[in-house]
């Protein structure tokens, strides 16, 4: 049916179905799952209030909520890239004891409930937490409740994310080219810099992607970390969230603005960098 | 190479998989779905209803209680999207209204206990609050419930009858949450029910005169289409009984 080309033929195995078999047996799976994910979505566009819509966009703390999920998912995803990255090259490519247990640590993150991971964040960096009592005590700095918070909740749920796809990007790239480098006399700097950074660069981009996409979309840890202020750290999942206590409609018409918001930036992104995702 | 098998066999269970999760027809259930009882009921309910629901199920051998426990204004979002309850008890009437506007309760709604608000601190109280218009003090932090569900709706009006202005740190999304941020000490006080402050652990709680004028009345109602009207029926009747009322008395409610 398919047959990966060696890698002689081409860096990174493109796949080819052989001409003129069409896979018709992966027909009705692969329908069945794209019709479960659009399927919601129809349910919120049948039920969107549209001719109030126009007035309800133009709320202040509906702009406020949006400006502060935007730029703390972009700062999310910042932090999440500046520390990622090289714990993901770490995690690839060095040898050290224990480096199966802290793969599997970072993958933690994914797998406890967010709201879990809020407390944890709390007992850690909270007024009275193991870190954050001493932060308090010599710098009076208090992060819950903060914008900062709302930044480190989101780096938290969305950097593992980054980290998987950037490890196996790393995992999957030609060694042989940054050997050819080093015999040519780079050193290990220039290597990173100009051979492996390029090489990687697709998944690191993939990867940060992702990361904002969680960051933006993320709720739970959000909530229970930085609390809930409007315009200055109600994010649009949480307004999203109190507003479906009072009315659905609402929370119909902001989740269609951050849809839209997403799609528009993805999409951009996309044609800005084409092919790479 | 996938082959026919595989893929046969995934198509199959993904047929059986989207079955399993189509819902029935109402009428498929044998003797057990007759005798169950589904309540949803308000989160600040959940120590007094559980204690209650073992009563109920000693009381009646061929029936069985069972529990929805969320924010009032979620479960009446259930409701109107056709949830299969039996019965409602919400937090506040102006949820359980909601409820009765849609044609969704069978009968008028019977009030059956009322909360008071309480100023909550941690035990050790950092910033020594004493009264409620220590909380507009811009060094003290203080954590309410967001207005859209009923303990922010009640914090509100109580602050407003004070003539007390406060800016919280966080509006959080119902009590327990709210409980839980004072308990850790990562707010000076929030202002939660007294049933709450009572369930809570390292919280203390101190009482104020507005607070009756924001309490909140606790109502139920039977709902239509109603599976099992007999054991729904005998469960609101246990829930408005003297029996009940002392259980909610003991928890620190105003039986009513």
């Amino acid at each position: 049916m398919t047959r990966v080309s060696p890698p002689s033929e081409a860096a990174g195995g493109r796949l080819r179905v052989r001409a003129g078999r069409f896979p018709w047996l992966l027909v009705v799976p692969a329908l069945g799952g794209l019709a479960f994910l659009v399927l919601p979505f129809a349910g919120l566009l049948a039920r969107a209030p549209w001719a109030t819509l126009g007035t309800r966009l133009l709320m202040p703390e509906v702009r406020g909520a949006l400006w502060l999920s935007l730029t703390t998912a972009t700062a999310a995803t910042a932090v999440a890239v500046l520390l990622g990255v090289p714990l993901a090259w770490l995690l690839a490519r060095a040898d050290f004891p224990g480096r199966r247990l802290a793969r599997a640590l970072v993958t933690v993150p994914l797998v406890i409930p967010p709201v879990v991971g809020g407390v944890a964040l709390l007992l850690a960096l909270g007024r009275r937490g193991l870190v954050g009592r001493h932060l308090d005590a010599w710098f009076g700095l208090t992060l819950p409740f903060s914008p900062a918070a709302v930044v480190l909740a989101q780096v938290f749920v969305a950097m593992p994310f980054l980290v998987i796809s950037v490890e196996g990007a790393l995992r999957g790239a030609d060694r042989r080219y940054e050997e050819a480098a080093a015999t040519l006399g780079a050193s290990r700097a220039v290597v990173f810099r100009r051979v492996t950074l390029p090489m990687v660069g697709p998944g690191v981009l993939a990867g940060a992607v992702l990361a904002w996409a969680r960051a933006l979309g993320e709720f739970g840890a959000t909530i229970t970390f930085a609390g809930n202020f409007p315009g200055r750290t109600q994010t649009m999942p949480l307004a999203i969230y109190l507003a479906m206590q009072e009315s659905p409609e609402s929370a119909i018409v902001l989740s269609l603005v951050l849809l839209g918001v997403s799609l528009v930036i993805l999409v951009a992104l996309r044609d800005r960098w084409t092919g790479a995702l | 190479m996938v082959d026919r098998t595989t893929a046969a066999a995934a198509a199959g269970l993904l047929l059986a998989a989207l079955a399993a999760c189509a819902p029935t027809e109402g009428g498929d259930g044998g003797a057990q779905q007759e005798r169950t009882v589904t309540v949803f009921a308000a989160a600040s309910l959940t120590e007094v209803f559980e204690e209650l629901g073992e009563r109920f199920d000693r009381e009646h051998p061929h029936a069985h209680v069972e529990f929805n426990f969320a924010g009032s204004s979620d479960l009446a979002n259930q409701i109107h999207e056709g949830a299969p309850a039996d019965v409602f008890a919400s937090a506040d009437s102006r949820t359980m209204r909601s409820v009765a506007e849609d044609d969704r309760a069978a009968a008028e709604p019977a009030v059956f206990a009322r909360n008071a608000l309480r100023i909550a601190v941690p035990s050790d109280n950092p910033a020594g609050v004493e009264s409620l218009s220590d909380l507009a003090d811009p060094g003290v932090k203080v954590a309410l419930c967001a207005e859209e569900v009923p303990c922010g709706a009640a914090a509100a009006e109580a602050l407003e009858a004070a003539g007390v202005e406060v800016t919280p740190v966080s509006r959080e999304r119902d009590v327990k949450a709210a409980l839980t941020k004072t308990e850790l000490g990562e707010v000076d006080a929030a202002l939660i029910y007294r049933t709450d402050v009572r369930a809570g652990g390292d919280v203390a709680g101190i009482a104020f005169p507005e607070a009756e004028q924001a309490a909140n009345d606790y109502s139920i109602a039977m709902l239509t289409g109603a599976a099992n009207t007999g054991p729904a029926r005998a469960w609101t009747g246990l829930v408005l009984s003297d029996e009940g009322a002392e259980v909610f008395d003991d928890a620190g409610f105003t039986p009513v």
